[in-house]
């Protein structure tokens, strides 16, 4: 019980210090913006809606990308990392906590994006809604490990997406597919799996990143 | 209520603490000087389990809910105003009363009528100050302060030096600092770091 | 690091060189070929075995990395670090002779639809940013941990992309082992069987070897220290 309210009270923090600094949820929904325009130009004439899915994709990965390199900022400006490590909570709730306002950036911009996508270029249906959610949980359960293990490195910004982004194939893979395949739900059964398998190692492995 | 043998600390090639032994009971006062980069910092933040010793054997006899720790950085969100980091650090470090607790804290330290302003906009006493509340909010049973005086104002000085009276004797603590004549009184051993 | 272990060494080494040499004897000269491939088939009996000892050294600096962050002891973190080391090297080569492979069958250098090639280098991307996180963390628990989880979802993501790749491209890449088994004569099967053995030992053994120069390296950088 204890656990939740910690996640809870880590999460609302983040959605806070967001909500006030106001820098990375702006920044991410001009950049999927801007993406998609950009997108339209790079499409020559006569491409099938199937190439646009695909690059709906990469615009995906790309803003999630920019919302977790800027994740643990605010940990790292006064060391306030140490502080929350240091506290008897369980380390994993730090990372759920970090990850659930993640997802909320993440889902808020796609908000804007994926009507945008729909008005641009082609229909999205139920799955392949479903296919974004749940690699968007994919994508930042994983990426916020990661964005944690780059944080110590001199090189976290060229790092952060060198660690994501082989990872990320597999739900590239499971987006597009249940985009475009007639058979969607297994695309979305292999988005679940992905979900389900790496968000418990990285919920594991939080701990073992963030002490010596 | 720490004991340690030949503590030694690498960070890759450099080694920054070396051989260093600490007999400390329960309500003890130890001071830990040196110069400038002589591995204060190092020191306590292997005391408070932040890195560990590259050798050397370390018991210390307290949870982290019984440790508070001052760093040298004041480890509270910018962005968050005072209250609300107590808060969240309230939640995490399950302090009863918490309401209570976290105003008595900030009028002891003069920080009341800016509670609700954002760290950001804080002097850096005042977020000095902050830090202090923070790192006595549950009433740690060891307490370790990294040269806690440095970013005080005179108003800070003030509210440390009486805060630290009434905590020596009843709690066990660790203080760094680079001025030992001001805090000799009070210590009861001190650690010398090359 | 006991002088035992280095003894045992060159014994080894010289049993994998004499094993790769046969093997090598064997698929060039003896196995006979197969009524579809030819010729080309020779390389299958490298290729395949190369691909089955990157798994295993990926296996094996996976296990060290568990123990890393199990036991604690910082010895494992240089040997999940080799054993992921040699795994890139022969997941290198298994990109290598698996172009050579399909440049000599279809044509192409490379062939988006052959399943395990595309695993292959999904795999070699995510190992090739284990040295990049390792080379821009400082030495100590920190990079050892993180290192140590890194290898672990390594693992992990071998059968996730596995699956991934197969929903996603149609699956030409032949079949070794069918249901019924192996797909080939007795020759050709022993063949294959000894050629893996012969890597698998290979692999071992490069990894004794750099593990123990790494081992040496380090307590000379010691030493040097201790003596100012």
């Amino acid at each position: 019980m204890t656990y939740l309210t910690d996640v809870a009270a880590l999460t609302r923090k983040d959605l806070r210090v967001e909500l006030r600094a106001r820098d990375t949820l702006p920044a991410m929904l001009l950049f999927v913006l801007s993406t998609l325009v950009v997108f339209h130009f790079a499409l020559p004439e006569g491409t099938g809606d199937n190439a646009a899915y695909g690059l709906l994709w990469v615009a995906i990965v790309f803003t999630a990308l920019l919302g977790l390199a800027r994740a643990w900022v605010p940990e790292q400006e006064h060391g306030v990392l140490d502080g929350l490590v240091l506290a008897p909570s369980d380390r994993s709730a730090i990372w759920l906590g970090k990850t659930l306002a993640t997802l909320a950036f993440l889902v808020a911009a796609q908000v804007v994006a994926l009507p945008a996508f729909v008005v641009f270029f082609a229909p999205l249906d139920l799955t392949a809604l479903a296919g974004v959610l749940l690699a968007d949980i994919g994508i930042c359960a994983v990426g916020s490990l990661m964005a944690a293990m780059a944080a110590a490195s001199r090189s976290r910004e060229v790092l952060l997406p060198l660690l994501v982004l082989p990872l990320a194939i597999p739900l590239i893979v499971g987006g597009v597919g249940a985009a475009i395949s007639p058979e969607g739900e297994r695309y979305l059964l292999l988005l679940a799996l992905y979900d389900g398998v790496f968000a418990v190692l990285s919920w594991a492995s939080f701990e073992y990143v963030v002490t010596e | 209520m720490i004991r340690a043998r030949g503590l030694e600390k690498r960070y890759g090639r450099r080694r920054v603490l070396v051989g260093v032994d600490i007999a400390l009971p329960a309500s003890g006062f130890a001071l830990v000087i040196g110069a400038n980069g002589s591995g204060k910092t190092t020191l306590l933040r292997v005391l408070a389990g932040l890195a560990a010793p590259t050798r050397g054997v370390l018991e210390v006899n307290a949870d982290r809910a019984q440790l508070g720790y001052l760093a040298h950085e004041p480890l509270v969100y910018r962005e968050l105003t005072a209250l609300e980091n107590l808060e969240l650090f309230g939640v995490l470090y399950r302090v009863s009363e918490r309401r209570e607790r976290i105003g008595m804290l900030l009028e002891r330290f003069g920080l009341w009528d800016a509670r609700n302003e954002r760290v950001s906009t804080y002097s850096r006493g005042m977020t000095q100050r902050l830090a202090l509340c923070r790192t006595l909010l549950h009433e740690p049973a060891l307490i370790l302060l990294d040269e806690p005086y440095s970013a005080l104002d005179e108003e800070g000085v003030e509210l440390l030096d009486r805060e630290l009276e009434a905590l020596a004797g009843s709690r066990t603590l660790v203080v760094a600092t680079h001025d030992p004549q001001r805090l000799a009184r009070l210590a009861t051993t001190r650690i010398a770091l090359a | 690091m006991s002088t035992s272990s280095i003894r045992t060494l060159p014994g080894l080494a010289a049993l994998a060189a004499g094993l790769m040499g046969f093997a090598l004897f064997l698929a060039f000269f003896v196995a006979p070929e197969a009524a579809i491939e030819g010729v080309r088939q020779r390389i299958f009996y490298i290729h395949v075995p190369i691909a089955l000892t990157a798994y295993f050294c990926f296996g094996l600096g996976a296990w060290k990395a568990l123990l890393l962050l199990w036991r604690g002891d910082e010895r494992y973190d240089l040997e999940s670090y080799v054993a992921i080391h040699q795994g890139t090297i022969f997941g290198a080569l298994t990109l290598i002779t698996g172009s050579i492979w399909a440049r000599t069958s279809w044509g192409v250098w490379w062939a988006w639809d052959e399943d395990q090639l595309v695993l292959f280098l999904v795999l070699f991307l995510f190992y090739c940013a284990y040295f990049m996180l390792r080379f821009s963390l400082e030495e100590g628990p920190r990079r050892a941990r993180s290192s140590a989880v890194y290898g672990l979802f390594g693992v992990v993501l071998i059968p996730v992309s596995f699956l991934a790749v197969r929903l996603a491209e149609n699956l030409i890449h032949p079949t070794v082992f069918t249901r019924d088994g192996p797909q080939m004569t007795g020759v050709m099967f022993a063949t294959f069987c000894i050629a893996w053995a012969a890597l698998t030992l290979l692999a071992y053994v490069l990894y004794r070897v750099e593990l123990a120069g790494k081992r040496i390296d380090a307590n000379l950088r010691e030493l040097r220290e201790v003596l100012g």
